[in-house]
């Protein structure tokens, strides 16, 4: 198990255990973080997952998957360098700690 | 104060009480639903949840969502009657419910084409989770070779994830190319060659007749209606769904196609919504009475019904958009393309595939397969008043990425 923390937009700060192999807005929307819609359910054809890396764990989160810079550019909120698809964020042991923060809204 | 009763907890209705919290509602709100447990996404049930079963993978929310959130979900439980002047549903468990506002998110089940010998073990749907489990216990206890009929989205969805566990699936299409309804027929080439290489049959232009089965009740095969004999020990059927209207027939709703809405999601009975699969709305683009099946329409049915009973009302507006996954194709669809009198066809090396349709050389959808960033492109540019013209995407070589780029530095 790997500890996520989610910050939401009003500085709220929940951490989670997320099993190894797990997609974060999976885990998100399994222990009811709010702030995660993940309206597609993780095919890639929305951008409800919308989150942004914590500037420490950028690199170690690793680079955007394939398309999935096309589908951040109908994301509801700003897109920054650090945005994700949660979706898309795989979970592994070397991502023991991560922080991520939610945007303001995903629709 | 008697609240907000939605009938149907699929992934519509349970928006549908999502979006009621988050635009500020606080009168009760109940979710009605006929299913075991929690609401749970569908399209997953023809894809992954087909390999894997995880029933947490599926699921929308946990209970601490419903919890918190103050929705009664009711599970198991059938609504029967629904009493307009009363403004009350009752249930087959003998539950009344008064509501201040209801909400038909009733949804659609199989149809059942009329083929002798369908009744009896073998043959399977896929609509639900229960389906999806049955399913795959069926092809995990040994069946080698499922006849689907009906090669639609979740026949073939099924197709590529039997082909991918060595299953030799037959698939029976009554039209004479794949996917008809939905897709243009260079695109329904593009599937049909993909799963002919995947070791699935496709018979197109013919209709199963009659089930075979042996002296124990097992199935052997199925004929069609030219006398041919397709070998197989089970069947799908996935010949297409029918909106679940009944509930609203009773009640003296309008219903032609589905349930009657106006623009706003309001049936004949202004106390009463309708959306998703058994709504019949006005296409914002066309004006036509339509009916959609699919999670984008049911979402945002949801919302537009939400924002009107908190207070916001605006019309639906959405842009139409439409998912597949089979194998490695990732088939995803911008708009209608019915009613196209013409198509533009791009092939790149990479195996990326563009299907641009247009009417009165207006864009109407864009097709595509494995070009996501095409696909939001069409989908931003489909949003606009200013229609898309076919000279206009010739003049750049039919590149919409760019040409939504260059759009939205001019708005």
């Amino acid at each position: 198990m790997t500890n996520v923390t989610f910050i939401a937009h009003d500085g709220t700060e929940t951490t989670i255990d997320i099993a190894n192999g797990d997609n974060v807005m999976r885990a998100a929307l399994a222990n009811d973080i709010d702030g995660i819609v993940g309206e597609c359910g993780g095919s890639m054809m929305c951008a409800t997952c919308h989150c942004y890396v914590d500037d420490a764990w950028a690199d170690r989160v690793g680079p955007r998957a394939d398309g999935e810079e096309d589908m951040l550019e109908s994301a509801a909120c700003e897109v920054k360098p650090t945005s994700r698809l949660s979706c898309q964020i795989r979970i592994e042991p070397e991502l023991d700690g991560l922080v991520v923060h939610l945007p303001e809204s995903q629709t | 104060m008697t609240g907000v009763v939605v009938i149907g907890a699929g992934q519509g209705g349970f928006q549908l009480a999502a979006s009621l919290r988050q635009e500020g509602y606080e009168g009760p709100v109940t979710l009605i639903g006929d299913e075991p447990g929690r609401p749970y996404q569908r399209p997953p049930l023809s894809k992954a949840y087909l390999k894997d079963g995880r029933v947490n993978a599926i699921e929308l929310r946990p209970e601490s969502f419903f919890d918190r959130n103050a929705i009664t979900l009711m599970a198991s439980e059938r609504v029967i009657r629904i009493d307009r002047n009363a403004k009350a549903i009752e249930t087959l468990g003998g539950v009344a419910i008064a509501y201040d506002h209801l909400v038909l998110a009733t949804g659609a089940r199989n149809f059942v084409p009329p083929i002798r010998g369908l009744d009896g073990r073998g043959v399977f749907g896929l609509r639900t989770a229960e389906d999806a489990c049955r399913l795959r216990d069926a092809l995990a206890r040994g069946s080698r070779r499922p006849i689907v009929i009906g090669g639609g989205f979740i026949g073939l969805e099924f197709a590529a994830v039997a082909a991918a566990g060595g299953h030799e699936a037959t698939v029976v299409e009554a039209a004479e190319r794949l996917m008809a309804r939905a897709l243009s027929p260079a695109m329904s080439q593009r599937f049909l060659d993909y799963h002919t290489k995947s070791g699935t049959r496709l018979v197109r232009g013919a209709a199963v007749t009659e089930i075979l089965r042996d002296q124990a009740g097992d199935v052997v095969g199925a004929r069609l209606a030219d006398g041919e004999v397709i070998d197989g020990d089970m069947v799908l059927v996935a010949a297409g769904i029918r909106p679940n209207v009944e509930l609203a027939e009773q009640a003296g709703l309008t219903v032609a196609n589905g349930i009657v809405v106006d623009g706003f999601m309001r049936t004949s009975d202004p106390d009463i919504s309708a959306l998703g699969d058994c709504a019949a709305f006005p296409d914002p683009s066309s004006g036509r009475s339509i009916r959609l099946e699919s999670v984008q329409a049911a979402t945002d049915h949801a919302r537009t019904i939400a924002r009107r009973l908190t207070g916001k009302p605006h019309a639906y507006e959405a842009v139409p958009w439409f998912w597949s996954d089979q194998g490695p194709l990732k088939l995803q669809i911008a708009g209608l393309g019915v009613g196209a009198d013409e198509d533009h066809a791009i092939e790149k090396e990479d195996g990326r595939k563009l299907v641009f349709r247009f009417k009165l050389g207006k864009l109407l959808a864009l097709e595509t397969i494995n070009a996501a960033a095409e696909h939001m492109a069409a989908r931003q540019l489909l949003k606009s008043p200013t229609k898309v013209k076919f000279d206009e995407l010739a003049q750049c070589g039919f590149d919409i990425g760019g040409l939504a780029k260059a759009r939205k530095v001019q708005t």
